[in-house]
């Protein structure tokens, strides 16, 4: 097993976001979790990265207790974040924005800027202009290709298709199967249920902070209750 | 030209003490650049660099205490940082602003008790202390070493900001301290090293500053650290070129003001300036929106 969370607990100040939640990843896999907003997804992730501390339960990466481990510790692992709202860096260029990746690194970077750029062509073109002028859709394409950079065994996204169009959205989600296909490993959240489920493996449902139903995803897709709770607007 | 004849040596001070403005006026901005703070302690520290000049030049020779001085002012903003800033990482930014107003009173005291107050005479350096006669003009060679030294500081900072490694996880921190952590970047030391920097050209300053001026007193540092400062704000806190073009400005207006006799308001502009951009353009020259980070 890639990563393994054992009865995760994370709280904010008094109120317990997340209320004890395990899983696991398997690897070469894409795994989403999907739930309304609000249910804990993204703390789930930033515990996982790093940027917060768990009250209790323990996080296992590729057989190595990683609870409790700082940020760039976690990414020297080989475990990488596309942030929530892309974050990218507005005032570094395209180039810098991907180099920035791969801070941790020491090696030559030119096949990965390579294997990037053959991804997403766009980022090429515009490899000398601020992250902050490209459109929402580029900045997501570069917020994927910056998390490459670091030669990640697990990727995991915060909502990719955030505010995006569909036709962009349905673009991303088909280069997240390539990544995969790459050997990357995938830890996706969404609130895009319908999108998510149909490009994972495993899927869970997490709801107000504790995991309530877990499957195939498209064991999760015929569920009546994921229908009507994730899927209702979707299918109409 | 028979006008700059007699005001060149106001001008030659006016670019000289901009200089040194401008190397304190750096540690500033780059602080506030990174961590949203405007660290009042850095004008102290500045004094404290003075002090330990004046120390270490008294038994040891001008090769040694020289870089001593600077080693010892880089450790003392390094350990600043270290312990009344790091512990207050996450709390708010008030409680980080009177921590440094603490750090501020403490340096001062310290040197009013080592010193008992007393102003201290200040080595003379060598060279940079002799005269030198520029057009009818006669100064210390220090005056026209400054500008220079400044300037070729800068375009090292510059290019260390732009093209190192180091540089751009300072520009990403800048913006995004969360985003800039997921990338691999350690920002203590990213912020220890700006702290190290900023207390370097610090150092470097009080050399040339205290060259200038002969003494050092444990309140030495408040007044050209309150001029940096308002250089910083003037250029837009945050921006480098900003700053160095704010210091040197207010070097050259303040001399310009002494230069016609009043010289007893050449401080009081210096902070109605302040007063003046504050209201009409708090972003400064180079400053951009204020964006609170996340
Ligand atoms: N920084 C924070 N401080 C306090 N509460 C937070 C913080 N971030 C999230 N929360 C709360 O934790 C819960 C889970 O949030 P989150 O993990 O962002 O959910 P999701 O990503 O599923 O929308 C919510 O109730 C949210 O209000
Ligand atoms: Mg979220």
């Amino acid at each position: 097993m890639m990563l393994r969370i054992n009865n995760l607990k994370v709280n904010y100040g008094g109120i317990e976001a997340v209320k004890g939640i395990s899983f696991t990843v398997p690897e070469k896999s894409i795994v989403t979790l999907i739930g309304a907003n609000g249910a804990g997804k993204s703390t789930t992730l930033r515990t996982i990265a790093g940027l917060v501390k768990p009250q209790s339960g323990n996080i296992e990466f590729l057989g190595e207790d990683i609870t409790g481990k700082g940020a760039a510790d976690i990414v020297s692992h080989g475990i990488t974040m596309v942030p929530e709202g892309r974050k990218i860096f507005p005032d570094l260029t395209v180039l810098e924005n991907l180099k920035i990746g791969a801070y941790l690194r020491k090696d030559d970077l030119t096949d990965d800027l390579n294997l990037v750029f053959d991804l997403f062509p766009r980022l090429k073109e515009r490899s000398w202009q601020h992250g902050g002028t490209l459109s929402g859709g580029e900045q997501q394409m570069l917020a994927v290709g910056r998390a490459l950079m670091s030669r990640p065994k697990l990727m995991m996204m915060d909502e990719p298709s955030l505010g995006l169009a569909p036709l962009i959205v349905r673009n991303i989600f088909e280069i997240i199967q390539e990544i995969n296909k790459q050997g990357v490993t995938i830890l996706l959240i969404e609130q895009n249920a319908n999108m998510a489920l149909k490009v994972a493996d495993i899927g869970y449902v997490l709801e107000t902070g504790r995991i309530t139903l877990s499957g195939t995803g498209a064991e999760l897709l015929a569920d009546e209750g994921v229908k009507a709770a994730y899927l209702g607007a979707k299918a109409k | 030209m028979e006008f700059l004849n007699t005001n060149l040596p106001y001008i030659l001070a006016g670019i000289s003490v901009g200089g040194q403005y401008a190397l304190i006026a750096i540690g500033y901005t780059m602080v506030y650049g990174i961590l949203r703070l405007i660290n009042f302690a850095h004008g102290d520290i500045f004094m404290v660099a003075g002090f330990a000049m004046v120390y270490l030049s008294a038994t040891l020779p001008l090769y040694i205490s020289i870089p001593l001085t600077i080693i010892i002012t880089v450790l003392l903003g390094f350990a600043v940082e270290r312990m009344a800033y790091k512990p207050l990482r996450t709390a708010p930014r008030m409680s980080i602003m009177i921590s440094a107003i603490g750090v501020s009173y403490l340096l001062q005291n310290c040197a009013w008790y080592i010193t008992s107050g007393l102003a201290k005479q200040y080595p003379t350096i060598p060279w940079i202390s002799e005269s030198i006669s520029i057009g009818t003009a006669t100064t210390k060679i220090v005056t026209v070493i400054t500008p220079i030294l400044t300037i070729v500081l800068v375009i090292a900072l510059v290019i260390l900001i732009k093209y190192t490694k180091i540089g751009m996880a300072m520009r990403a921190m800048a913006k995004d301290f969360e985003t800039s952590q997921l990338m691999g970047v350690k920002i203590n030391s990213v912020i220890s090293f700006t702290f190290i920097i900023g207390s370097f050209l610090a150092a470097i300053g009080s050399l040339l500053y205290f060259t200038n001026y002969a003494t050092v007193t444990p309140i030495a540092g408040a007044m050209p650290g309150l001029k940096a400062f308002v250089a910083a704000v003037f250029g837009g806190i945050g921006s480098i070129p900003g700053a160095v073009i704010g210091a040197f400005i207010i070097g050259i207006c303040e001399n310009i003001i002494r230069m016609f006799g009043w010289t007893t308001f050449s401080d009081a502009f210096t902070f109605a300036l302040l007063i003046i951009i504050l209201v009409a353009k708090p972003t400064g020259l180079f400053g951009e929106k204020s964006t609170d980070k996340v």
